[in-house]
């Protein structure tokens, strides 16, 4: 589904991403941690060319490209792939003057010009899948932190996507709502749908991924089976990132 | 002599009215002809290319940086020298908007560039295109911050146009003029002219408070 080939990063010189290789197939969560500054968002960001790659290539489904050559000629290339590609921000960015629905509905009615009717049908029922039905018409900020995180997760929904990103989802929320979140992304997860979760919250990577994978320094130090790979690391960083999450004993 | 006064406004009522729809007519080609321009030097400022950037950077610096009345001046008197002739009105007309471009244009460059970068991002994420984005995401968001400004703006134009009289152009201040030199009631032409440019701000500040209520309804509402 996703396949990544010597992805780099540098911002001013300084190497964020010193090539990384990562794939993912079809119906796989697989969870990205690492301490903060090694490099995980970044990775995550360049993975839809949010971020400009300073080289490397990206493929999802059929869609490459190829951040070796000039990404200018490859921005139609770029907007295809993003179409296939949700994505799931720290902080929300609803866009704070449409409600709910149409939030949701913005991407199948501009992008993909899809009939209003049937743009807000399926906005509705997504709406209802994450919790939100009879919130339709409202605007972000009459939300919660984790109902617009709701709202948001259900936009990148509507664009039907083969794969959905997620950076730090709940890092932005208050404590008590963490849960209503990690649960909706669960439910994803049980749907067997693909997709790729940058997070600070180690018992839900654990718990819903198929594979982690531990970022350091801009390289991928270790991946495996998530449940593996937080209770028997191979390698000593993993070990001590792992323990200063779980505390000691593990 | 109040009776005559009152008589002398009424007498002059459809000089000073029709000065007023001069007036009118200079304040919205002006407002709607600067908002066209301005919202173009915006975008160049913003998002053009090098030189285009320097231009308008130029342009703004120029027109704002120059009195008014000297810039009509200089398109009245000092065009036809140049061999391009232009009527009074046209030729206001054409000061107001260029004069008005440089002012919106930095009110829209400041509302644009307020906007989060994440709004950018989330339309991106979507698979929208920039201008889909500037459209649908940025504008809609920028106007709520460019409205207070712009309706100053447009005020201050409203009450700018009483220059158009030096150029020849019969609008509101004008007509008083032309009134008291024929009649010698200075104070009570110039008072009913004043009391008409307030009348048409106050119905500018009117609208633009309707405008901002409608642009920040979803701050409001559940």
């Amino acid at each position: 589904m996703i396949s990544v080939r010597n992805l780099k990063k540098a911002f001013q010189g300084h190497e964020v991403l010193k090539g990384i290789d990562l794939e993912v197939s079809a119906g796989e969560v697989v969870a990205i941690i690492g301490p903060s500054g090694s490099g995980k968002t970044t990775l995550l960001r360049c993975l839809n060319l949010l971020e400009t790659p300073s080289g490397g290539r990206i493929r999802v489904g059929d869609i490459e490209v190829d951040a070796d050559r000039p990404l200018k000629p490859q921005q139609a290339l770029i907007r295809q792939l993003r179409q296939h590609v949700g994505f799931v921000f720290q902080n929300f960015n609803l866009f704070p003057h449409r409600t709910a629905l149409e939030n949701v509905i913005e991407g199948p009615l501009v992008v993909k010009k899809e009939p209003r009717a049937q743009a807000e049908e399926r906005g509705r029922a997504l709406l209802a899948k994450v919790g939100l039905a009879g919130r339709e018409n409202a605007y972000p900020k009459r939300l919660s932190g984790g109902q617009q995180q709701r709202v948001a997760i259900a936009r990148a929904l509507a664009m039907q996507p083969d794969v959905i990103l997620f950076d730090e989802p709940t890092s932005a929320l208050d404590p008590e709502l963490v849960g209503e979140v990690l649960s909706t992304i669960r439910s994803l997860a049980e749907e067997r749908r693909t997709m790729v979760i940058v997070t600070h919250e180690m018992s839900f990577a654990r718990d819903v991924a198929n594979r982690a994978v531990f970022i350091d320094q801009g390289l991928i130090v270790e991946q495996g089976p998530a449940r593996e790979l937080f209770s028997a690391p191979r390698e000593e960083r993993t070990r001590q990132f792992l323990r200063k999450f779980l505390g000691t004993g593990h | 002599m109040i009776e005559t006064s009152l008589q002398l406004v009424l007498d002059s009522a459809p000089f000073l009215l029709k000065g007023a729809v001069y007036t009118i007519v200079l304040s919205i080609g002006g407002m709607f002809f600067g908002l066209l321009l301005g919202f173009v030097l915006a975008l160049s400022r913003l998002y053009g290319v090098a030189p285009l950037r320097g231009l308008a950077r130029v342009y703004v610096s120029f027109f704002r940086g120059t009195p008014l009345l000297v810039q009509l001046f200089m398109i009245y008197y000092g065009l036809p020298q140049l061999g391009i002739q232009l009527e009074p009105l046209p030729a206001a007309l054409i000061g107001f908007s260029l004069n008005m471009a440089a002012y919106t244009s930095e009110i829209l460059r400041g509302a644009i560039a307020s906007i989060d970068r994440g709004q950018w991002e989330a339309a991106a994420s979507i698979g929208m295109t920039r201008t889909q984005t500037l459209y649908r995401a940025i504008l809609p968001q920028a106007a709520r911050t460019a409205l207070p400004p712009l309706g100053n703006s447009f005020i201050s134009l409203v009450k700018d146009t009483a220059l158009a009289a030096t150029i020849q152009v019969p609008e509101l201040f004008r007509q008083a003029q032309l009134i008291t030199a024929r009649t010698f009631e200075i104070f009570t032409m110039y008072l009913a002219a004043a009391l008409l440019y307030w009348a048409l701000a106050s119905v500018l500040a009117y609208g633009q408070g309707r405008l901002e209520a409608r642009a920040n309804r979803h701050e409001l509402d559940s």
